[in-house]
């Protein structure tokens, strides 16, 4: 896919004031997805961002597209009866923790699992901002929130691991920070048929300040993050110089530096978003410090059918076999009787 | 009214209830009956009666399940209360259903299950064949599961598969008793069974068999004649009222030339309509069984905002999960319908029974102001008509529309004349026009306040939609106070403005009188019955019927006719939503009310009786 009707991310501008909080990670998505619209091979009109409730679904007002806000948790189903009835759209999401995987955890993975095709784009701020600062599915455990003030006393989800377990067929991860990644897997996401679920690990200045700085600390950052890239081998360090290798004894990943223990670069593993098999790409999705760097980038991306063409292809088989050909063929078919 | 023959009777109308275990084929064996009731050429109206476990414990009355089935020479429209003819397969059958048979009745029982702890499982202490307490009915006791194996002894075939075709050889009873030929139900057999040619042997074997058996014993018996309902020239089927509305909404679509979708999630007793799209793929129905209900009607929100004519279909529970969507629905202003076939609630309720106790959650159920108009069909046969008008009246005024069905019509089933889709009303749909300067998401119709449909893919008519509320014409968010009470008049008065596309409220009888029957939706049969029974019993008084199938809004000429009436009796199936509702539209009248919470439609004697008492005080 390609911008085929030379459309620029000024087109996608709409009228409306943006009133997210100054700072928040939320404008640089914003930025992201006016960016990657003219990728998605379609017309103005032909392109639909639907959204849920909280800070993370007040994005379609300012995207010039069609656009529906809707009600909490149920983007996903909206987006979904949309694409169903005009495959020819291009639908986008634009989703938070809580409305995702809270009051819509069940649209959630049904979607995944049917791989409706929808560009889903989670802002995973890990807490409810637009509610004024509860705890979310996200929150990790122990944290003390207005709704938790002795500390959540539960384990958060990670999207990733539950869109990948779910059958999901794309998971890719960016940091609202990480500009030239957003538009890496925005694109990629664009590029993908089927339920793309691009996680933004967004920081909410207000009610959250600093839930990622862990990671994206500018000293630490290349040590705590990783970019995982199509073909390539898994290096990450200021140095470039440590890797994720597979230890064949325990099956599980670990961290390395080239040069240590005679490690050398043919035992990094090499990053295939594409493998059916999801083992691995769970286990990358799942990295987390302190004894991993985070993964970023397009962590699973692999062809499948997507619903909404399935259904097409159902609809052609069924009118090529039917009798029915019109609504009078099926009131007339089976026990009928004639009165002269 | 009948006159005797020798001992064949013939009757202007009849009732025959099959009661067996479920699972001894009690659906079939009525479906089958009314196949050959309808090649007769008689009328008739069916109900299933059958409980919510697939198979309930053996031989109880938890485990009973009915078939009715009232046909007769003249126009029949409900299916009947008493049963003249009760086929009772063991004891907990015959318990279950003997106060419904008439007396003077014909029971026939499989004599066989009358044995062993069937009777005491039944609720029975001693086995009522062997008492005098059926003294008042003809029962025919015969050995049904007996003869049945009987009749297959030279076809090896096994006791329990023997035992199977029990219900056949119950049919063959009752149709030597109304004079059926078998050769339909023979070719039946053929044609089901073509690929396994060995059941067709059996079957006609255990019909011919049953038939037989009721010859030879029943030589002293009274047999039944049922003449021809002289319908009008035509084609005819019988249609279930699920049926009915899956293809009103086809009918709707292909009308329109919108293309149908369905979000639904399956529920007892509406599945059914989704089950019938689910199969229309050839007529290219979009039918997605969602994962929950709420996801069934927001998609249909989606694809509704796509421009496809979009229902949703559910039962009393469904219907409270997707309120907050029918609210967003309200404040999108976008056509979907949302079909309810009400069930016994509260909660799970009696998810197989029917009742009318969903109507004030469909016209009050929302949070804020959030009018929706409700109709209600009332037979089988016209949920064709009503999900036709459900999808026009969403359409042409844009707005979501509740269509109240419930299980009595759902599952029953009556005698229609095919209507033709080209003799069905237009759709005229507000579309925006593409590239139209002036378009804006909340510029509505100055008359009808009717918003324009602009559906993404349209050049030009980018816009944004969504729960939060909106600026009146341009849609831009909005908390304005004046602007909030302005749009909350606008969305009021367009569902007000519909009153103006539907037809003036009919009175059936007197138009002027004594009492005023009112009911709404599916209880049409037993209202329009009792009101004929009530006239008969009392011919000086002037009685008439309004069953209403516009609720909301109710039709322009409503209080022209409470006026007429000295007296009026609100009765529906529920403890009086209607009639409260009445309260709140029309002053100063006083509703007296009839109502029945028990999972069961009315009887016409109850009915009668309650006419009686309210013209006495």
């Amino acid at each position: 896919m390609a911008n085929i009707f030379n459309l620029t991310k000024e087109d996608f501008a709409s009228d409306q004031m943006v009133k997210w909080c100054p700072g928040c990670g939320d404008h640089a998505i914003l930025a992201a997805l006016r960016k990657v619209l003219p990728q998605a091979g379609k017309k103005k009109e032909d392109i639909l961002v639907v959204s849920g409730i909280g800070c993370s679904s007040r994005a379609p007002y300012y995207v010039n597209t069609y656009g529906m806000h809707c009600i909490h948790g149920r983007a996903l189903p909206i987006a979904s009866g949309a694409k169903i009835a005009n495959p020819n759209l291009s639908v986008w999401v634009t989703t938070g923790d809580g409305d995702s995987l809270a009051i819509g955890g069940n649209h959630f993975i049904h979607c995944l699992r049917r791989n409706m095709d929808i560009k889903v784009i989670l802002f995973n701020n890990q807490i409810y901002g637009l509610t004024k600062g509860q705890y979310s599915p996200t929150s990790p455990f122990g944290k003390v929130t207005k709704t938790s003030p002795m500390g959540t006393i539960e384990d958060p989800f990670d999207p990733g691991e539950l869109a990948i377990g779910a059958g999901g067929t794309f998971f890719a991860r960016s940091f609202d920070i990480s500009m030239p990644i957003m538009d890496e897997i925005l694109l990629a996401a664009a590029e993908h048929t089927g339920t793309a679920l691009v996680e933004v690990l967004q920081n909410c200045m207000i009610y959250n300040n600093g839930a990622h700085s862990y990671y994206t600390d500018k000293e630490t950052r290349a040590d705590r993050i990783i970019h995982v890239q199509d073909g390539k081998p898994m290096l990450f360090g200021k140095e470039m110089n440590k890797g994720i290798r597979l230890n064949k004894d325990t099956n599980q990943l670990e961290v390395v530096t080239l040069g240590e223990n005679g490690v050398t670069i043919d035992d990094i593993l090499v990053h295939n978003p594409h493998q059916t098999n999801r083992g691995l790409q769970l286990m990358i999705a799942q990295m987390k410090g302190p004894d991993f760097p985070m993964a970023v980038g397009v962590i699973r991306d692999i062809s499948k059918p997507c619903y909404s063409e399935l259904m097409l292809q159902q609809i052609e088989t069924a009118k090529a076999q039917t009798k029915f050909k019109c609504v009078d063929d099926l009131l007339n078919s089976g026990n009928t009787w004639d009165v002269e | 009214m009948t006159k005797d023959k020798g001992n064949v009777v013939v009757l202007e109308d009849v009732v025959v209830k099959f009661a067996g275990d479920s699972g001894d084929g009690m659906q079939l064996a009525g479906t089958l009956f009314s196949d050959n009731t309808a090649l007769v050429g008689e009328d008739f109206v069916t109900f299933p009666d059958y409980p919510a476990e697939i198979r309930a414990p053996h031989n109880t009355v938890a485990g009973v399940s009915g078939f009715q089935i009232h046909f007769g020479s003249k126009a029949v429209i409900s299916s009947g209360d008493r049963a003249d003819v009760l086929v009772a397969m063991n004891p907990a059958s015959l318990k279950s259903n003997m106060h419904n048979v008439k007396r003077g009745g014909t029971i026939i029982v499989d004599a066989d299950t009358f044995v062993g702890d069937a009777i005491t499982k039944a609720g029975y202490t001693e086995n009522p064949l062997a008492n005098d307490s059926l003294l008042d009915y003809h029962v025919i006791p015969a050995p049904i599961t007996s003869m049945t194996r009987e009749a297959q002894k030279e076809l090896n075939v096994d006791v329990k598969n023997a035992d199977k075709c029990r219900n056949i050889y119950a049919l063959g009873i009752v149709y030597f008793l109304f004079h059926r030929d078998l050769e339909p139900t023979i070719k039946y057999f053929e044609k089901k069974f073509a690929k396994k040619p060995e059941f067709i042997e059996t079957n006609k074997r255990v019909l011919v068999a049953g038939y037989t058996y009721a010859e030879s014993v029943s030589a002293n018996a009274t047999t039944f004649i049922v003449d021809k309902y002289p319908l009008s020239k035509g084609r005819y089927r019988y249609i279930t009222g699920n049926l009915a509305t899956a293809w009103g909404f086809l009918a709707a679509a292909e009308k329109s030339g919108l293309q149908l979708y369905q979000g639904s999630y399956p529920i007892t007793p509406a599945t059914d309509i989704l089950v019938e799209l689910e199969g229309r793929r050839d007529l290219g129905v979009k039918a997605y069984q969602a994962e929950d209900e709420i996801a069934g009607i927001t998609s249909a929100i989606g694809a509704a905002y796509a421009g496809a004519l979009a229902i949703t279909t559910t039962s009393g529970p469904g219907l409270s999960l997707k309120s907050e969507a029918m609210g967003l629905a309200v404040m999108t202003e976008l056509p979907i319908v949302i079909v309810d076939v009400q069930r016994g609630g509260p909660s799970t309720g009696l998810p197989t029974k029917t009742e009318q106790s969903d109507l004030s959650q469909a016209l009050y159920g929302r949070n804020g102001e959030c009018p929706i108009p409700v109709i209600a069909a009332s037979m089988p046969g016209n949920c064709f008509r009503f999900a036709y008008e459900a999808s026009k009246i969403a359409v042409e005024h844009m707005t979501p529309v509740i269509l109240l069905t419930d299980g009595y019509i759902a599952n029953g089933t009556e005698v229609i004349k095919i209507p033709k889709v080209a003799d069905l009303p237009d759709f005229n749909i507000p579309y925006a026009k593409p590239n139209d300067p002036d378009y804006a998401p909340y510029r509505r119709n100055e008359t009808t306040f009717v918003p324009e449909w602009a559906i993404p893919g349209m050049e030009g008519l980018r816009h944004r939609v969504g729960g939060l509320e909106k600026e009146n014409i341009t849609g831009a968010v909005s908390t304005a106070p004046d602007n909030h009470e302005l749009m909350c008049n606008n969305r009021r008065k367009k569902v007000e403005y519909i009153v103006n596309s539907i037809g003036d409220q009919e009175v059936i009888g007197d138009q002027e009188g004594d009492m005023l029957i009112i009911g709404w939706g599916g209880t049409y049969g037993a209202l329009r019955n009792s009101l004929d029974e009530i006239r008969k019993e009392c011919p000086g008084k002037k009685i008439g019927l309004a069953q209403f199938n516009y609720i909301n809004p109710l039709p322009k000429n409503t209080e022209d006719i409470f006026r007429k009436f000295k007296k009026l009796i609100v009765c529906e199936l529920n403890f009086g939503q209607f009639a409260n509702y009445l309260r709140t539209q029309f002053e100063g009248y006083h509703f007296d009310q009839y109502n029945k919470v028990k999972g069961q439609p009315f009887m016409v004697s109850e009915l009668v009786d309650a006419y009686k008492k309210l013209m006495e005080e």
